[in-house]
């Protein structure tokens, strides 16, 4: 039997567009926050993981232990495309399941500012150019709008419209619906970026990116980061009881890349290593979909979320269009989903969305969740998928102390 | 490079003596790739050998992009298009109009090519995409 695991402390900073504060900044506020949160000190922390996909080229993890305290643990710099920082936190927990650590810190953190749709090169004529082939493709021009698109928005219109294709029944105004519930829930979130409700009409009529997905259909950029203090079994039991008390068990951690399905390569699948993950995690922490009191999935686009409701189990196969219908993913509804406001209305910072989802869940599962708690939360489930591809679950309960 | 001869934009598409595609097909398990591998993706094996791609298939998947890099001109409909020997393609469906609602799944479509540019030497690039194709005498695809 393995070492089990706790989440001990977790914070977040509010994610939005920090004019005045770097990456470095606000990677180190999440993690004062984290470490405060869970009341222990940097001197606790054998190993740090940190994640960042724009910054893990510069050492950021080293960079933050300059900030906090520069006490020369092994530290782990990661990237993971949009699953940058459930990454992290796998890294942290593999070394404390490893034995090679009591207690661990992980951290993602993004500085994006106004990014635009980050995929999809420019083709911007230069004075002077001759068609030479070059790269795995011998392509002599960049392709993008030309042989298709590598948006993301694009990337995951494509998906949802083969989702709508495979059930009738879905439509545009059932991505309008998913939009609609997050913002809305971003309204009771502090520390979430848009903070603003929109109507469906509003949500309708917004820009176009890339159909069905209009603007506010997909998640802005911007920055902000999260931290949480993981704790093995056995050195959380010597530590105070009001830490043992808000402790929250991690009952699942798994992370998976897509296997080979055809057609993968020119148009990503994002279901099959979803579903794969969320069945593994579902069997390592024992419990089921039925069991869950709240999801935080990954809504990079209105159509994602939609196809998460069947990845991820949580309707009938094919049911993402009834079960949005039902209310049943609205924070009064059966099973709540992206109570925080998600990626679409609180916001997707890369490397720090994988740790705010946790950090979202501890609230909830402690009950201090504020305005926005989901009362009497037992069980959550947090999902991330990064393109290229990979997805990460983690399954959190409550403390049974 | 002689100004007059067209260049494919890719090199998987080849425009003599008609325009198709060409995959690299696992000797094993039939798997299709566009990108050279060291081994299959499916199945691990790595003999491979170079096959002529149908130019006839049916949409798989599509959407209509309004936001793009800049230079980039919008709208498009970017395609995902199974071919008939069930090789995956993406690239952009040539439609006069923008209207998801008159894109249907499964429709029918072909490869066709058109020039996409020319360079400071005067070489033509040509690129591929695929057009409608009325077949009123079978049924259609299902999928």
């Amino acid at each position: 039997m393995s070492e089990s695991l706790w989440i001990l402390g977790a914070a977040m900073t509010r994610f939005t567009r920090h004019a005045n504060l770097d990456a470095v900044d606000l990677a180190s506020e999440a993690v004062s926050g984290a470490l405060a949160d869970g009341e222990v000190g940097v001197r606790d922390i054998d190993v740090l993981a940190c994640g960042s996909l724009f910054a893990s080229a510069g050492s950021m993890g080293q960079q933050i232990l300059k900030q906090v305290g520069q006490t020369g643990i092994s530290v782990f710099n990661v990237a993971n495309a949009c699953a940058t920082g459930a990454t992290a936190v796998r890294t942290a927990a593999l070394a404390i399941k490893a034995g090679e650590a009591e207690m661990a810190l992980a951290v993602g953190v993004e500085k994006m500012g106004k990014a635009g749709l980050l995929t999809g090169r420019s083709r911007r004529k230069p004075a002077e150019r001759v068609y030479e082939p070059a790269g795995r493709y011998g392509s002599v021009m960049p392709i993008d709008g030309i042989l298709g698109t590598s948006t993301m928005p694009g990337v995951f219109a494509q998906s949802g419209m083969r989702y709508v294709h495979d059930n009738p029944d879905v439509g545009f105004e059932h991505f309008a619906k998913v939009a609609h519930k997050n913002h809305l829930h971003s309204t009771l979130n502090p520390l979430a970026q848009y903070r603003k409700a929109f109507s469906l009409e509003e949500i309708k009529n917004s820009p176009m990116v890339a159909y069905p997905n209009t603007l506010l259909m997909c998640c802005p950029t911007g920055d902000g980061a999260a931290a949480v203090v993981l704790v093995g079994g056995e050195r959380l039991a010597s530590l105070s009881a009001s830490q043992r008390r808000r402790a929250v068990k991690v009952s699942a951690s798994v992370q998976v890349t897509d296997p080979y399905t055809p057609g993968g390569a020119v148009m990503p699948d994002v279901n099959t290593l979803t579903a794969n993950a969320a069945d593994a995690a579902y069997e390592m922490a024992g419990v089921g979909p039925e069991d869950l009191d709240l999801v935080e999935l990954h809504d990079c686009f209105a159509t994602a979320e939609l196809m998460h409701y069947d990845n991820l189990r949580l309707c009938e196969p094919g049911g993402g269009g009834e079960f949005i219908d039902s209310g049943a993913p609205g924070r009064d509804g059966s099973l709540p989903v992206n109570v925080s406001g998600g990626l679409i209305s609180k916001g997707h910072p890369i490397g720090a969305t994988g740790v705010a989802n946790l950090f979202e869940l501890t609230a909830h599962l402690r009950g201090e969740a504020g305005e926005r708690q989901i009362g009497g939360a037992k069980v959550g489930l947090a999902h991330v998928i990064g393109l290229g591809s990979t997805c990460a679950v983690h399954i959190l309960e409550r403390s049974a102390a | 490079m002689s100004s007059d001869v067209p260049v494919p934009i890719v090199d998987y598409l080849v425009l003599e003596p008609e325009p198709h595609l060409l995959a690299w097909v696992c000797v094993a398990c039939g798997a299709r790739f566009f990108d050279r591998r060291n081994g299959c993706a499916s199945c691990g094996s790595s003999e491979f050998k170079r096959v002529q791609v149908s130019s006839t298939g049916h949409l798989r998947a599509f959407t209509v992009v309004h936001r793009a890099a800049p230079g980039i001109r919008v709208p498009f409909v970017s395609a995902i298009v199974e071919t008939d020997d069930r090789t995956f393609v993406r690239s952009n469906l040539l439609v006069e109009h923008s209207d998801p609602a008159q894109i249907r799944l499964p429709m029918p479509v072909r490869l066709t090519t058109y020039a996409a540019g020319i360079d400071s030497r005067g070489t033509e690039c040509a690129a591929f995409g695929y057009v409608p194709l009325e077949r009123p005498d079978r049924p259609r695809a299902e999928t």
